[in-house]
């Protein structure tokens, strides 16, 4: 970032000779490809953090993809009998010095004799996975949630709201075991259990967007005009307050993610042999001291989605929020 | 100002009260028949019976939810199934060593976070901001338990035969023994049911206060060596959090009038940032400080288990793989009450933080 101040790029140049109709026209044209969305881009792409954050997120998709072509081994593939390798066998790397007569194995073999670099890379998927349903999930039942809490006012919002604050006095990890506990053990409850402890932060988001625009001009006319109530939720207040929601939403997938390993790692989450980071740790914990690449790349892999989505989100924020201004301290001290 | 202590407390009272609704109704959601899940399964139909009575099970919703909130007021929990004896008396077993290690990991992630985040603040865009700022990234990213492991293969296994040496798990080194004070002081605790005795064994239970209060220094230190591991792991995220919290709200307030005021008149720069400006910037700090306390207790469930601690946490987990369901249950209340009650402290601090408040 650098201290001088942005030109005013969307102002019509003042060179431009104002007399001629066609230097008009071009003024025009510039301020108009300046639209919400392209400004939007245009300081999220100035956040160095967000694009990182998107960089790495961008390659973990790609490898998410492409997993199958990444890994060389079925993720459950057990290999004893195809290939000569022992049980929790370290790495073997040809580039590393390990000779060329033996199979290479980036990351070495894991407890059950599989391949622990293509289960890493088939992680990849369960993980993004993870992030963006249990986040998909908790963003639609808390906005509806908000927004109804927000619009509706009175007893109805009394009601919603206390119940997201007792959800909220939770912390989020323990009640996520509580709930899977109930529902029982396996990815899918765990996901479920993720999902509703995280509705009250999205619930919590839209009702504070919901309360500052349903009292401006605008929604105002939508109802002078008639419209209905969900319709002005829906067209007129939901698209104005997205960007809170996609920033808590970017850094609730790290949250996300980071609370699914953990269940897994507990053994309440995702089942073996599913290729889950956090599952693939815990059940190789207690080996850390004999076959420590056994629980270091699992956790890498885990430590640098999260710090892509973290990175990204807290990126945006400072892009989307209007209230940060933070090149106001460099001046002054 | 004591009206604003009041409303903090008469706000916490909803809360808790949803607190014990939400464990009471998880309790109930269980599948399967309540007294087997709660007595085992081999448990006999006349001792159902029995047992279904006595609980109150037979009564209706409303009636079992005053029942639960009577047995919760006195501290009756009911048995653990698993190891037959009173939760309560679990608790006070196990919740110290997770006291100890909430509070060291707490003060090591405030003592190193904060001037982290000042730091950053101050040389905002700088060398210094980028290393902080990275290591805070990554912090925050890290899993507790991943970490704890790769400490333990570090410190006790590559570092071994080093000074630097540190215990991978426990609570003391085996063969040494706590004495509670109580005992080595003579202390007639009175009657093992009394309140008294409870605490004074709660206190007893945390090693570290305990050898502090007996003056055991050999096991004071071997305790501290036991819990930086532990502490260290724990306190990552909460650290990584509190830093970049300090960053940015320092970062508003040394954008305000009235620090270009005091520089203006010549006031030293360490002055300006450590008495005028970090004074208002830690009221939105000290709020997430409180808050990382959901962090540590569910921190300290991970870290337990993989240091080999009893405390609540490790219990917790162990219960929960064994489907003791009265452990669960009273466990998670507490814990959630526990941190209910650090954010209404921290609620009710502000006001000898921010002065303004008082004049509310």
């Amino acid at each position: 970032m650098s201290n001088t101040p942005e030109p005013p790029s969307q102002i019509p140049s003042q060179e431009v000779p104002l007399h001629s109709m066609e230097a008009l026209n071009n003024s025009f044209q510039d301020y108009r490809a300046n639209s919400l969305w392209r400004l939007m881009l245009r300081r999220i792409l100035r956040q160095r953090s967000a694009i990182i954050g998107g960089i790495i997120l961008g390659i973990l998709i790609l490898v998410a993809v492409f997993a199958p072509l990444i890994a060389p081994y079925d993720p459950e593939e057990v290999l004893i009998g195809v290939e000569p390798v022992r049980k929790r066998q370290a790495p073997c790397i040809y580039l590393l010095g390990c000779p060329t007569d033996q199979p290479q194995h980036w990351m070495g073999i894991d407890g059950n004799v599989r391949d622990q670099f293509s289960r890493v890379i088939y992680g990849t998927r369960v993980s993004l996975f993870i992030g963006f349903s249990t986040i998909g999930f908790a963003i639609i039942l808390g906005t509806v949630l908000g927004a109804v809490s927000g619009y509706a006012g009175g007893w109805l919002d009394n009601v919603i709201m206390r119940l997201m604050d007792v959800l909220m006095a939770f912390p989020s990890l323990l009640l996520a075991i509580a709930i899977v506990n109930v529902l029982g053990r396996g990815l899918q409850n765990s996901l479920l259990a993720i999902a509703i402890v995280n509705v009250p932060i999205y619930a919590r988001v839209m009702r504070a967007s919901v309360l500052s625009i349903k009292e401006q001009d605008f929604v105002e006319a939508s109802r002078a005009l008639g419209a209905s109530p969900i319709w002005i939720l829906f067209v007129r207040i939901l698209p104005n307050a997205l960007s809170p929601l996609i920033v808590q939403g970017t850094l609730g997938i790290a949250g996300a993610i980071l609370e699914a390993a953990a269940l897994s790692f507990l053994g309440l989450g995702a089942q073996p042999p599913t290729p889950e980071w956090g599952s693939m740790l815990g059940s190789e914990r207690n080996q850390v001291f004999t076959a420590p690449h056994l629980v270091f790349y699992p956790g890498v892999a885990i430590m640098i989605t999260v710090l892509a989505f973290n990175l990204l989100g807290d990126g945006l924020r400072d892009a989307l929020d209007p209230r940060l201004s933070f090149h106001k301290a460099e001046q002054t001290l | 100002m004591f009206q604003y202590i009041i409303r903090r407390l008469l706000l916490a009272i909803p809360v808790l009260f949803g607190i014990l609704l939400v464990t009471f109704i998880l309790a109930r959601l269980i599948p399967g028949d309540p007294c087997k899940a709660i007595l085992g399964e081999k448990a006999t139909q006349a001792v159902c019976d029995r047992f279904i009575r006595e609980r109150g099970l037979d009564q209706p919703i409303y009636v079992q939810l005053g029942i639960y909130i009577r047995d919760v007021a006195r501290g009756d929990f009911g048995n653990s199934i698993r190891y037959s004896r009173p939760v309560s008396i679990i608790l006070i077993e196990r919740l110290p060593l997770t006291v100890e290690l909430g509070v060291i990991a707490t003060l090591l992630a405030t003592l190193i976070g904060i001037p982290m985040g000042i730091l950053s603040a101050v040389y905002s865009n700088s060398f210094v901001d980028v290393i902080t700022m990275v290591t805070a990234n990554i912090g925050v990213s890290m899993p507790v338990y991943w970490l704890g492991l790769m400490l333990a293969y570090v410190f006790a296994l590559l570092l071994k035969d080093t000074p630097l040496w540190l215990p991978p798990s426990g609570r003391l080194t085996a063969g040494l023994v706590s004495t509670p004070f109580y005992q080595v002081y003579n202390l007639t605790a009175g009657d093992p049911e009394s309140f008294r005795f409870h605490v004074y064994e709660f206190i007893g239970n945390m090693v570290v206060i305990n050898s502090l209060i007996t003056g055991n220094w050999k096991i004071l230190w071997d305790a501290i060596q036991h819990l930086i591991l532990p502490s260290v792991a724990l306190c990552t995220i909460p650290m990584s959090i509190i830093a970049r919290m300090t960053r940015s709200s320092m970062l508003e307030v040394l954008g305000l009038d009235y620090i270009r005021t005091a520089r203006a008149k010549g006031m030293p720069k360490s002055k300006v940032v450590l008495k005028h400006a970090f004074r208002n910037a830690m009221l939105p700090v000290f709020t997430i400080i409180g808050l990382q306390l959901g962090t540590i207790f569910a921190g300290a469930v991970l870290t337990e288990t993989i240091f080999g601690l009893a405390g609540v946490g490790r219990m917790l987990f162990e219960a929960i793989t064994a489907r003791d369901y009265p452990i669960v249950q009273a466990f998670t209340l507490v814990i959630a009450m526990g941190y209910v009650g650090m954010n209404l402290l921290v609620d009710i601090s502000y006001v000898f933080i921010d002065p303004r408040i008082k004049l509310r």
